[in-house]
């Protein structure tokens, strides 16, 4: 099945663990040498070290030229898939093509050598940067002040769990306010993050339109409620329409309101979250204002604020006088620090040349044009059988949509797991699957403004063949992938005690007890 | 509907071109994208437009931000002697070659393994080497950075031990101290400081005997020290660790494992650290890299945070291949129960610290190490010439960064910084008001970047400020 005519290959080295490359006493690299000078007043600098700390093993890395080593990752890099490959329509991932200039500007020596302890006056361009991406934060979130610090959604969200966290403790409340309130179609992160800061997450169920149950939140807030997370749109890319209605709710309660923004990307300049009621937003950096992924990170995830609750941001935050921009680290309300220094600044300076390139009606044209993708791969996959669109399917969606591959697992066996496998056949990444918790056989799917028709044609041209495939000859589905580098992996084998292997190290001491 | 845009689509959005919305929108069966907003409630709809500046060129936008950035002055414009947890060290044009790879750099979290053996195993390296250097077994593929690394492992031993009470030395950076407390104070973890010796900087072994007991979870040290030394009372400090039953967590600047004995080898159960110097620039301080790794024991990996790749085969036994391991972990699986909610980490970050420590190899990383502890020994060689100065304070052995004292000069560490930087040279952070035991301190780093002619320039200007006056 290999090769199969005319269908994507990935390229498929057969690329040895580094550790197996190489050969004793090659280099890869050259130092700037020390100075006979320097050896001379110093001294032998191992005789400096205390006997008891000096390194006596051999450090067993890999030795390689430098020719080596670039062949190696290139070869490697070549059997992955990127934006840059092809579609990638992983839902609640906003996956959007990053553009280069904002690569080149990341990369100018004028950001990588500042060093975050520098003298104020030395750091002004990159102050004047951070400082006016947090003014145009806030006003596309409708927040009063944004704090840049946060490394990645998740951080952001575990920065507005503990902001809760400090609201509740200034009103004398914190004991008593140890729930978080989350829907059932929340993003893993949400409860793990409410758990962090020390709070017990209570679910609230979906309705039968996909949205939050207001009965059943009526039920869920008491006087023990801190807040509620929510995402708007939500996870099944419907809008939670009983917004007002929900706030209203979450505050009456003495509650707060924190909007996930893993799926601001549909309503930017269409709709704020300030606006309806959310007193803490975090933003993915990474998915909304297109900064790469780089296969799991560095992202950023800012989080905006409403007035009443700047007092806790970490520090430092940037002030500007007029003049001078300065870091001012005389909060005493703060939280403290999440992390070291002010945040992924390196991440934060494509979102600045991101946001400059679009401008406001840019950014609304983002929006509305990743919802008329997302709307229109919607219709074309409600025509394909064996999938259905669970939860209202006339209802517009915004970003993303969620089918369920339940109908085609029933009659041919084939899951959204294997239709995942098998799209990868066509050389299209898959969609996220089994998420939302709430559509069983998901395939959450998520196109962004960043891919042509054209392309969003092939996907849905691939899912209709993936399903026609699976009705007549399920054995060629449930056997993928055949045509990227490698095919399905043992993962059972990753994790079992008996053979799990998580360095190279740990592979060799297991196999030698094997022998 | 009027493209915004005017005629022109938008280079990013291909769609944004009217005849193929139309084209879209026919098929789809409305007339206005609009519609599809229909169940905003209008209260919600925003109706003016963002107030942004308006949208640039590439050539405007280019210009701009350079034009903002080049007010900077930085390490290249003049030698800056800073350290403390993001450190200026050179990196090869190879690191940057191999993580501007858009295969690499523009792909997601490797949830499809089968398309994704390139990150998972370039992730999988580095995991094996960071192991190498630190002599651990198991390390994950990263977190943000040392700070909230070092927060996660004290929730990670208090997890493992049902206990509250973390022991940290006195000498330790104060953004950490800071980030470990919110880390722990939710988990209802109380952090407790380890005094040290006022000659030596070492942590003192009497006052840790004295605040060790069965309420400990785990014992913290780093080595080298926020201060620039290196703890030599590693053995003692672990048996008495392991004695309480407690874990022992050591911080470490991967730089100096080159020369300096690796964490593993003195019984350490969790490493962390901070990895930015592998093949990172500074960036104003972020992305950083946090090192996370543990003993090969099940306890202690089921309670790992993060995400760690695995080695394993094909399900046809046909060849070797990498896939993400142990997820029930996971926020993603585990939710509420997870071992963390860190989902998106500092990956790239690794593939750039993977390609670094395959340059350098065992002899490099020697080196690397040498010449820094060269450079900053002839530093402070030069330095403790000056009159009235005094560095180190501590009488300890150190690597890379050390303390000078100016008590015996009229001039505060602020004074001081300020005529240096004048002279266009920029000196180590001002640790005064951490340390206010220390009197006039000031913390610096030296580097293989910096040259003799740098250190010379250095010493030469702070004699003339201090005595040539």
């Amino acid at each position: 099945m290999e090769g199969e005519n005319g269908m994507f290959k990935q390229a498929k080295w057969n690329e040895p663990l580094i550790f197996k490359l190489g050969r004793k006493g090659r280099k890869g690299h050259i130092l700037p040498k020390v100075e006979d000078e320097v050896k001379r007043a110093v001294g032998d600098v191992n005789a400096l070290i205390p006997e008891n700390m000096r390194r006596i093993s051999q450090l067993r890395l890999p030795e390689l030229s430098e020719v080596e080593v670039t062949r190696h990752f290139m070869r490697l890099s070549q059997m992955n898939y990127g934006v840059d490959s092809g579609l990638y329509p992983l839902g609640s991932c906003t996956m959007k093509y990053n553009p280069k200039i904002n690569e080149f500007l990341a990369n100018l020596p004028t950001i990588g050598m500042l060093h975050p302890y520098q003298n104020e006056s030395t750091v002004q361009g990159i102050l004047e940067i951070l400082y006016r991406l947090e003014r145009w934060l806030t006003e596309i979130t409708g927040t009063y002040e944004i704090c840049l610090q946060p490394a990645a959604g998740a951080h952001g969200e575990f920065l507005g769990t503990l902001l809760m966290r400090a609201y509740h403790k200034l009103n004398g409340e914190c004991k008593k306010r140890n729930e978080v309130i989350v829907p059932d179609s929340a993003h893993g992160t949400n409860p793990a993050s409410a758990a962090m800061a020390g709070f017990n997450a209570v679910v609230v169920p979906s309705d039968e339109n996909g949205c939050v149950d207001l009965e059943a939140l009526k039920a869920a807030v008491s006087e023990r409620t801190a807040g509620l997370m929510l995402t708007n749109p939500n996870t099944l890319g419907i809008f939670e329409e009983n917004i007002e209605e929900i706030a209203k709710i979450v505050h009456e309660a003495g509650g707060l309101l924190y909007y996930d923004g893993a799926n601001l990307n549909p309503i930017l300049g269409k709709a704020r979250p300030g606006d309806m009621g959310f007193d803490i937003v975090h933003i993915n950096i990474h998915k909304t204002f297109s900064t790469p992924h780089g296969g799991g990170g560095p992202g950023a995830g800012p989080v905006g604020v409403s007035e009443e609750l700047t007092k806790f941001l970490p520090v430092p935050r940037i002030v500007f006088d007029g003049e001078r921009y300065r870091l001012d680290y005389d909060r005493p309300y703060s939280i403290g620090k999440i992390r070291s220094f002010y945040g992924n600044v390196a991440v934060l300076l494509k979102a600045y040349a991101y946001i400059l390139s679009l401008g406001g009606e840019g950014l609304k044209e983002v929006a509305e044009v990743s919802v008329l993708n997302a709307n229109y791969l919607m219709k074309k996959l409600k025509e394909i059988e064996g999938l259905t669109l669970p939860y209202n399917s006339e209802k517009p969606r915004k970003h993303e949509c969620v089918f369920s591959a339940k109908p085609l697992k029933n009659e041919t066996g084939v899951s959204a797991l294997n239709i995942a496998k098998r799209l990868l056949d066509y050389g299209l990444h898959a969609p996220t699957i089994y998420f939302p918790l709430i559509v069983d056989e998901a395939l959450m799917i998520e196109p962004t403004e960043t891919f042509e028709k054209e392309e969003l044609d092939r996907f849905v041209e691939a899912m209709r063949k993936i399903c026609e495939e699976a009705y007549a000859n399920p054995e060629l589905v449930l056997k993928a992938p055949y045509n990227t580098a490698a095919s399905r992996l043992d993962e059972v084998k990753a994790s079992h005690p008996r053979t799990m292997a998580l360095s190279w190290r740990m592979y060799l001491k297991k196999n030698r007890q094997n022998l | 509907m009027v493209n915004p845009l005017g005629k022109h689509t938008h280079p990013y959005i291909p769609n944004s071109l009217p005849e193929i919305k139309r084209e879209m929108m026919r098929e789809m069966g409305i007339k206005s994208i609009n519609e599809l907003y229909a169940d905003i409630p209008e209260k919600y709809r925003l109706k003016k437009l963002l107030n942004l500046p308006e949208a640039l060129s590439e050539f405007e936008v280019k210009k701009h931000v350079e034009s903002l950035l080049s007010k900077n002055k930085t390490c290249s414009d003049m030698p800056v002697f800073l350290g403390a947890g993001c450190w200026p060290h050179y990196v090869p044009a190879v690191v940057k070659e191999i993580v501007q790879r858009s295969e690499l750099l523009t792909s997601y979290t490797p949830y499809q393994p089968e398309i994704s053996q390139g990150m998972l195993q370039t992730l999988f390296e580095y995991q094996s080497m960071i192991c190498e250097l630190t002599s651990m077994e198991v390390a994950n593929c990263s977190m943000y950075d040392w700070a909230s690394a070092l927060g996660e492992a004290a929730r990670m031993a208090a997890r493992l031990t049902r206990r509250s009470e973390i022991l940290i030395p006195k000498i330790i950076h104060p953004e950490r101290a800071a980030t470990l407390h919110v880390y722990a104070e939710p988990a209802g973890i109380s952090v407790k400081q380890i005094a040290y010796n006022s000659e030596t900087g070492q942590i003192s072994l009497e006052d840790l005997r004295s605040k060790i007991s069965d309420k400990t979870a785990a014992v913290y040290i780093e080595n080298p020290s926020y201060l620039g030394f290196i703890e030599t009372q590693v053995d003692e400090i672990s048996k008495e660790t392991h004695e309480h039953g407690a874990l022992f967590v050591v911080g470490v600047d991967p730089t100096s494992l080159g020369i300096l004995k690796p964490p593993g080898e003195y019984d350490a159960d969790i490493v962390v650290g901070e990895a930015q110097s592998l093949g990172n620039s500074m960036n104003f301080g972020g992305p950083l890299l946090g090192i996370f790794a543990c003993r090969d024991d099940l306890k202690l990996i089921r309670q790992m945070p993060g995400r760690i790749i695995g080695m394993t085969t094909t399900l046809d036994g046909s060849r070797q291949g990498f896939c993400m391991a142990l997820q029930t972990r996971e926020q993603h699986i585990r939710r509420e129960k997870a071992t963390s909610n860190i989902c998106s980490n500092e990956a790239l970050c690794a593939v750039a610290a993977a390609v670094y420590m395959s340059l350098l190899g065992p002899e490099g990383l020697r080196e690397l190490g040498e010449t820094i502890m060269y450079k900053a020994n002839y530093a402070i060689h030069l330095l403790s010439k000056i009159n009235g100065v005094k560095t180190p304070v501590f009488k300890s052995a150190h690597f890379k960064e050390f303390t000078v004292n100016f008590d015996g000069t009229d001039l505060s560490v602020k004074k001081v910084h300020e005529k240096l930087l004048q002279c266009g040279i920029h000196d180590g952070k001002d640790v005064s008001k951490e340390f206010p035991e220390l009197g006039k301190t000031a913390l610096y780093c030296v580097t293989e970047i910096h040259s003799k002619v740098d250190i010379e320039r250095l010493a030469a200007t702070l004699e003339e400020i201090l005595i040539g006056r």
